[in-house]
């Protein structure tokens, strides 16, 4: 579905990927793992059309994504929730939502049973709804990221460290919500520094380091190698969130 | 203060107010999305001026002729983004406001090739300079209309930013733009809204601007730039509500120091305005209405 081969992309002089490779098929639940600074949210907006890669292909279905506006590339049924969440706080959680429906094409009627089921899933959005967006909590405001990105029913769903600065409780939500999502059929490419939350729900991983593949494979493969790489990085096991900063 | 006074000094800085409103406002839709300041802006309001010094001696009844110069603005507000702020646009925030510049200073100096570079005098539809009966008092109808003008077209607007999904996708731009287009909304949709918006606010304001003089010269876009700038200063930069709140006060504080001060130093009315807005600018540097920031779109 999505393939992403030998990227390449900088940031002026600073080189930020330098030979990025995977891929995502239909209906799995990819995770893309490693420390702060890696590369990992520099690939999602790389794929998002956020950021122009120098070098490397992204396809998705086929279409080239390199050059692709941002637009464009969410016409396909690619969408991102970025690591900020990217929430508008002036506006309130109903308009929020209904950029999110932006490119839905098969009515309001059918749009409207869409935010119902959402509204069920999240009760406190559904509590909000006139309410500024900029005055939730970071854990609702998570929750507003992930329902606006649902309610336009992508074909791939980037999440970018949705459990970053949650409290420990809401981070099991997140987790929840992930697995979840995956087993009613979307298709998923997880971004976390949480390594060890993340092995456990994805079906594969990719382990990036340095703006470079590091290693890929089933989680049962990559727990070792994590493993390792926590105590090179001396950083202690990527297990705990208090830790967790911008990737 | 006589009842006739109090009521006339109202209906003045409600007047004064709305345009200036208007003018900010139509310079701050832009800013919200681009996060550029349009120098270009008081050349639109040139463009509905001279619009309606070309059709000074048609026949067609005054509200198409009035129609007609907005339009006009509309069009000049949205082509010159199309052929000069777009493809600047990736650049820097810098090329664009340099565009602006040269933008603004193509389309006067068209004006002074085209028309002249001296006043013309434009004709004034007479309901214009017809005074009204309010309550045994007498009030200008000019004033009269700018406010109701005005009125309407900031209530069709609030309408349009908030009921329509193209309005909603406005606001968001100005919260977020990366994050709006990652939703699938177009930037130059939005941009080319903004653009036509301004461009409309700024013939409305043209032609009440421009029936007040009386006369139109192709420098006629100088002085409501800086007021739109002040005002969204003084309102705060970043948003639609302080742009309004800007002009408002902006309007209140000229036409009261147009009544206090002493005859003397009327000529020096601006710069005691201008004191006045310094002094509140001390006091709140980020504006009246304090405000968020955004990153703006490349």
């Amino acid at each position: 579905m999505l393939s992403v081969a030998q990227v390449e992309a900088r940031y002026g002089a600073i080189v930020a990927l330098r030979d990025v490779s995977l891929t995502v098929e239909e209906g799995e639940l990819v995770a893309l793992v490693g420390s702060n600074g890696a590369g990992k949210s520099t690939t999602l907006a790389v794929v998002a059309g956020l950021h122009r890669p120098t070098g490397g292909t992204v396809n998705f279905e086929g279409t080239s994504l390199v050059g692709r506006a941002p637009e464009d590339v969410a016409r396909l049924g690619i969408s991102l929730v970025p690591e900020n969440r990217g929430i508008f706080p002036t506006l309130t959680v109903a308009e929020n939502l209904r950029l999110g429906a932006y490119l839905r094409r098969d009515g309001a009627a059918a749009v409207r049973q869409d935010l119902d089921g959402l509204f069920e899933r999240f009760p406190v959005l559904g509590q909000r709804r006139d309410q500024q967006a900029g005055t939730l909590s970071g854990g609702e405001q998570q929750q507003l990221a992930i329902a606006r990105a649902l309610v336009g029913k992508p074909r791939l769903l980037m999440l970018d460290e949705p459990s970053l600065g949650l409290a420990p409780t809401l981070v099991d939500r997140v987790f929840e919500l992930v697995g979840e999502l995956h087993r009613s059929g979307v298709t998923i490419l997880l971004v976390e520094q949480n390594v060890r939350r993340t092995l456990e729900v994805a079906d594969r991983a990719y382990l990036l380091r340095t703006g470079r593949m590091e290693a890929s494979g089933r989680p049962s493969d990559l727990r070792a190698l994590v493993d390792i790489e926590s105590v090179y990085l001396g950083g202690g096991p990527t297990t705990s969130t208090a830790d967790a900063g911008p990737g | 203060m006589t009842p006739e006074f109090a009521l006339q000094y109202l209906i003045n800085a409600l007047s004064l107010g709305s345009l200036y409103a208007l003018m900010a406002l139509g310079m701050a839709i832009v800013f919200g999305v681009l996060r550029l300041v349009n120098l270009a802006y008081g050349e639109l309001i040139m463009v509905a001026g001279y619009t309606l010094f070309v059709l000074n001696d048609s026949p067609l009844p005054w509200l198409i002729l009035a129609a007609g110069a907005v339009a006009m603005a509309m069009v000049a507000s949205v082509l010159t983004e199309r052929i000069a702020f777009r493809p600047v646009r990736v650049n820097s925030l810098n090329a664009m406001l340099i565009t602006s510049f040269a933008v603004s200073t193509l389309l006067q100096n068209a004006a002074l090739l085209l028309v002249s570079p001296r006043t013309r005098a434009v004709n004034v539809p007479g309901v214009l300079s017809q005074n009204l009966d309010v309550g045994g008092f007498n009030v200008s109808m000019a004033n009269v209309l700018t406010i109701i003008v005005s009125l309407g077209l900031l209530f069709g607007l609030n309408l349009l930013l908030r009921r329509t999904t193209l309005g909603i996708a406005l606001r968001a731009a100005a919260d977020d733009f990366p994050m709006t287009r990652m939703l699938g909304v177009r930037a130059d949709r939005v941009i080319a809204t903004a653009f036509a918006i301004s461009g409309v606010l700024a013939g409305v304001v043209g032609l009440f601007w421009v029936a007040r003089i009386g006369s139109v010269i192709p420098t006629i876009g100088a002085g409501p730039l800086l007021i739109a700038l002040i005002a969204t200063v003084i309102g705060g930069m970043s948003g639609l509500s302080g742009a309004i709140v800007g002009g408002y006060l902006l309007g209140a504080l000229t036409v009261g120091m147009q009544l206090l001060l002493p005859q003397g130093l009327l000529d020096y009315r601006d710069a005691f305005t201008f004191a006045i807005v310094i002094l509140v600018l001390l006091v709140r540097p980020q504006g009246l209405i304090a405000g968020r920031s955004a990153a703006r779109v490349g």
